[in-house]
C-alpha cells in the first residue's frame, strides 16, 4: 500500500483535545506521524485537505444490519456501505438477529462475515439472555471470549428484575458492559408514539415518559447493589437523563446514549401518521428534546449513537399502529449531530468525543484517537458543507430515514480504515 | 338544493374544515332530513356513479346508514366487509386500496380498527374518501349527525354547554365531537373516570371532570358514549356494576343537568351499563333515535357536497 499524506488538514482528537491546523500520514494502514508538517516519504500519494477536518474514523455503538434474518432490509455489505459513506469506521451490531447472537458460533460467524468485507470493522453485541427471552443467562464469559463488546437484549427491556439482578452481578465479576433498553414494558406494551397530546389527538397508544425512567431508576438500584457496569442506551427523556446524572455523580458506573434524531427531532414529526417517525424510544416532547441536549452538553450523555434500524417499504406503509420501529441513521449521524455544534451549544471536539472515543473505550475498542501507531481509521470531513438528504442520495439498502429533505451542514469527504479508502465523497 | 362548493375532496375528520364549512354540510344536511320524510326520497343526483362502502371493521348502523344514504341519491352502492378476507390472505391496506381505485368508485367510504388508515388509504386513490370512522382517531359525520341534531332541537350550538361521558379514550365518535363543538362556539366538558380520560385531552381545550354529578352541572346536551366489554379486562374499570354506579345516566345524574337538556348516544347502546334504559326511552329527553335519522340526512349531504365538482366536469 503507497502511504499516504493528508495535508492541510484541521486535525481533530478529542482524547487528547488536539485540534490545529496540520498533516497525517499514513503508512502500512497505520497513523505513521502527524504534527505541523510531516517528512514525506518517497511515492506518497497526498490528499489536499483544504482546510478541512481529519478525526478518528467515528464509532457507532448501536447498529441493526440485518444479518442474519432480514436481509432484505439491510446486509452487512449494504450498512457497511452506508457507514463508511457517515464517516463510521466501526460498529457495534444489535444481538437481535434471526437467530439472535446468544452463542458464540453465531457472534464467530456474524464477525466473520463481517471481516470479509474488508471495510468497516463490526463488533457484535451478545444476547444477555438466551434467546432474547429475558429469563435465563445467556453464556457471557464464553461470549466475551468470543469477541462480544457488551451484553443487551436489543429492543427489549431485560424486565424480570430477579435475571437483571443476577445479569448484572454475574457480569460484575467479568467486568462486562450490560446495555439496557430503557422501558418498563407493562406500561409501554402496545403503545406506538410518545404519551401526551399529540397521541390523544391522533388517537394512538402513547408510550409514557416515565416508563423510561421506571426502567433506568429500578436498574440502578440493583447496579448500586452489584457494582456492574451499566449503560442505558438510547435515552429520551429528562427524568431518565436526571437519574443517570444523580447516578453518575454518586459515583456509579453508569454511562448512557442518545441518537441523532432525539438529539434533533420531537414527538411533532408523527402528525400526519409519518411512520417514518415511529421510533424506539418515541421522539418525545420538546421538553425531553430540550434535556437530551443538555445532558450531552453536561456530560451526562456519554455517548450518540445512530441505532440504525433499517425497514423495508411494506414495513412502513401501513397504519402508524402496524407499521414497525425505526429509522436508519449510521449515514447521517455526523451532520445530524454537528448541528449542535453549527448552534454553538457544543465544541466540535466535545461532540467528536461522543461519536470516537467515549463509545470506543466502553466498548474497549483499540479505536477513537489520533495515535502514532494507531490502526489508520480516519474521518476526513468538511463541517461547512451544506447538503440536503434524500432517500435516493442514500447508500444503505433500507430508506427509512427521518430526515428526508432535510438540510444539514456537514459532508463527510472520505473515510479510511487500517488504510484502505472505504469511502470517498464526489460531487 | 344550496349551491354551494366544498373544497375539500375528501371527508377525513372534523380537523382541517373550517366552521363555515361545516355549517355549509349542516344547511345542505337540513334539506335532506325534509326530503327524507316525504313518501318519494330518491333523488338522481349521484346517477351512474359508484359508492363502495368498505368495512375493514363490522358495523350494522353506520353502514346501513351510507347505503341508505347512497341509493337515495341514485348512486350504485356497493358493499365490501374486508374483514378476515383480504387481510388474512396478507393484502395489505395500499394494495387493497389500489385494487379497489382500479375499478373506478367515484366514492370509498372507509372504516378501519387503525387510527390513520383511512388518510393512508385516501392518498392511494383517485375519488374521494369518506372516513367512517378510524380507530380511535376521527368519526366525522357521526359529529355531524351529532351537531344537526342538536341545532335542531336546540336551534344553535354556539353557547351550549356540551357533557361528554364515558369512555372518551378510546372513542373516535369524542375526538370529532369535540372538535366539531369546539370549532362551532359550544363548551365541551368530558367525564369519566380518570383510566378512560387522559388528561391530554384538557389541551383540545375542554373541561375535565371525574366527579359526573359536578360535570353535568346545568349541561344542555349529554352526550354519553358506549362503553366496550374489552375495556373490562384491560383493567380500566373493575366492573359493569362500579361503572354503572358512577358514570351510568341515570334520573339522578341527570338531574344536575339543565331541566331542558338532552340526551344523546352514538349507539349501539348497552343498556344498564352506561345507560339506564327509562332514560334512554324518555322521548322528550333522548334525541337517540333523532340522531339515526339525522344520520342519513348528513350522510347524504356528504355525498352530494364531495361529489359536487364530479359532477359538474361531467
Amino acid at each position: 500500500m503507497r502511504p499516504l499524506l493528508f495535508t492541510a488538514v484541521r486535525l481533530l482528537d478529542p482524547a487528547t483535545g488536539l485540534d490545529a491546523p496540520g498533516e497525517l500520514l499514513v503508512q502500512q494502514g497505520r497513523i505513521a506521524a502527524f504534527g505541523p508538517s510531516v517528512d514525506r516519504p518517497d511515492g506518497v500519494e497526498i490528499v489536499a485537505g483544504e482546510g478541512a477536518c481529519l478525526c478518528p474514523g467515528l464509532v457507532d455503538m448501536r447498529v441493526h444490519f440485518g444479518e442474519p434474518g432480514t436481509e432484505h432490509k439491510e446486509r452487512l455489505a449494504s450498512g457497511i456501505r452506508a457507514a463508511a459513506a457517515g464517516g463510521v469506521t466501526s460498529v457495534a451490531v444489535l444481538p437481535n438477529t434471526r437467530p439472535p447472537i446468544d452463542d458464540p458460533a453465531m457472534l464467530e460467524f456474524v464477525a466473520r462475515r463481517a471481516r470479509q468485507l474488508k471495510s468497516v470493522k463490526v463488533y457484535p453485541y451478545a444476547a444477555l439472555t438466551k434467546g432474547l427471552e429475558g429469563r435465563e443467562l445467556a453464556e457471557l464469559a464464553l461470549l466475551k471470549e468470543a469477541g462480544a463488546v457488551a451484553f443487551t437484549d436489543a429492543e427489549q427491556a431485560l424486565a424480570d428484575a430477579r435475571v437483571m439482578q443476577r445479569a448484572l452481578a454475574y457480569a460484575s465479576a467479568l467486568d462486562l458492559l450490560v446495555v439496557q433498553h430503557p422501558e418498563e414494558p407493562s406500561l409501554a406494551s402496545g403503545g406506538v408514539v410518545n404519551e401526551g397530546a399529540i397521541a390523544v389527538r391522533l388517537g394512538l397508544r402513547g408510550i409514557p415518559a416515565i416508563a423510561e425512567v421506571m426502567m433506568v431508576e429500578r436498574d440502578l438500584h440493583l447496579v448500586r447493589a452489584t457494582g456492574a457496569r451499566y449503560h442505558v442506551a438510547h435515552i429520551s427523556t429528562r427524568a431518565a437523563i436526571d437519574a443517570v446524572r444523580r447516578a453518575k455523580a454518586e459515583g456509579l458506573r453508569v454511562t448512557c446514549e442518545t441518537t441523532p434524531h432525539h438529539l434533533a427531532l420531537n414527538e411533532l414529526e408523527v402528525e400526519g401518521y409519518r411512520t417514518f417517525a415511529k421510533v424506539s424510544p418515541p421522539l418525545r416532547a420538546e421538553a425531553d428534546r430540550e434535556a437530551v441536549v443538555e445532558g450531552l452538553v453536561d456530560g451526562t450523555i456519554d455517548v450518540i449513537a445512530s441505532d440504525h434500524s433499517p425497514q423495508d417499504q411494506d414495513s412502513k406503509r401501513l397504519p402508524m399502529a402496524q407499521a414497525e420501529f425505526g429509522v436508519i441513521g449510521v449515514e447521517t449521524m455526523l451532520p445530524v449531530s454537528l448541528r449542535l455544534v453549527h448552534e454553538g451549544q457544543m465544541s466540535l471536539l466535545d461532540l467528536l468525543r461522543k461519536l470516537t472515543v467515549a463509545p470506543a473505550d466502553l466498548l474497549g475498542l483499540e479505536a477513537g484517537r489520533l495515535a502514532q501507531g494507531a490502526a489508520a481509521d480516519l474521518t476526513l470531513f468538511d463541517a461547512e458543507r451544506p447538503w440536503k438528504i434524500t432517500e435516493a442520495g442514500l447508500s444503505s439498502l433500507a430508506k427509512n430515514t427521518a430526515f428526508e429533505g432535510r438540510l444539514v451542514q456537514g459532508r463527510v469527504l472520505l473515510t479510511m480504515v487500517d488504510g484502505r479508502v472505504v469511502h470517498r465523497f464526489t460531487a | 338544493m344550496i349551491d354551494l362548493t366544498f373544497r375539500q375532496k375528501h371527508l377525513l375528520g372534523i380537523e382541517g374544515l373550517q366552521p363555515w364549512e361545516i355549517a355549509d354540510l349542516l344547511d345542505c344536511a337540513d334539506r335532506y332530513v325534509d326530503l327524507n320524510r316525504r313518501p318519494a326520497k330518491k333523488l338522481q343526483l349521484l346517477d351512474g356513479l359508484t359508492q363502495i362502502n368498505l368495512f375493514f371493521e363490522s358495523s350494522t348502523r353506520t353502514l346501513t346508514s351510507f347505503e341508505l344514504a347512497g341509493k337515495r341519491l341514485g348512486a350504485d352502492v356497493v358493499n365490501m366487509a374486508v374483514q378476515g378476507s383480504s387481510i388474512k390472505k396478507g393484502e395489505t391496506l395500499i394494495d387493497t386500496a389500489m385494487t379497489l381505485n382500479a375499478m373506478r368508485p367515484d366514492v370509498l367510504v372507509v372504516r378501519h380498527q387503525d387510527s390513520g388508515a383511512v388518510s393512508l388509504l385516501a392518498r392511494h386513490v383517485n375519488c374521494s374518501v369518506i372516513n367512517a370512522g378510524d380507530g380511535s382517531h376521527e368519526h366525522p359525520t357521526q359529529a355531524l349527525l351529532d351537531a344537526l341534531t342538536i341545532r335542531r332541537r336546540k336551534g344553535r350550538l354556539e353557547g351550549l354547554t356540551v357533557a361528554i361521558c364515558g369512555d372518551v379514550r378510546h372513542s373516535r365518535v369524542a375526538r370529532s365531537n369535540i372538535l366539531l363543538l369546539l370549532a362551532m362556539g359550544a363548551s365541551v366538558r368530558l367525564i369519566g373516570p380518570p383510566t378512560l380520560l387522559p388528561r391530554a385531552f384538557s389541551t383540545f381545550g375542554c373541561e375535565l371532570f371525574t366527579d359526573m354529578a359536578k360535570g353535568l352541572q346545568g349541561c344542555d346536551i349529554v352526550m354519553m358514549l358506549r362503553l366496550q366489554n374489552e375495556r373490562m379486562q384491560g383493567s380500566y374499570v373493575p366492573s359493569v356494576r362500579e361503572y354503572f354506579h358512577l358514570y351510568g345516566l341515570t334520573r339522578e345524574k341527570l338531574a344536575h343537568a339543565a331541566p331542558d337538556a338532552l340526551i344523546m348516544h352514538p349507539g349501539p347502546m348497552n343498556r344498564g351499563v352506561e345507560i339506564d334504559g327509562v332514560i334512554a326511552d324518555d322521548i322528550d329527553r333522548s334525541a337517540i333515535l333523532d340522531q339515526v335519522e339525522m344520520g342519513v340526512a348528513v350522510r347524504m349531504a356528504c355525498l352530494d357536497l364531495l361529489t359536487r365538482d364530479w359532477r359538474a366536469a361531467a
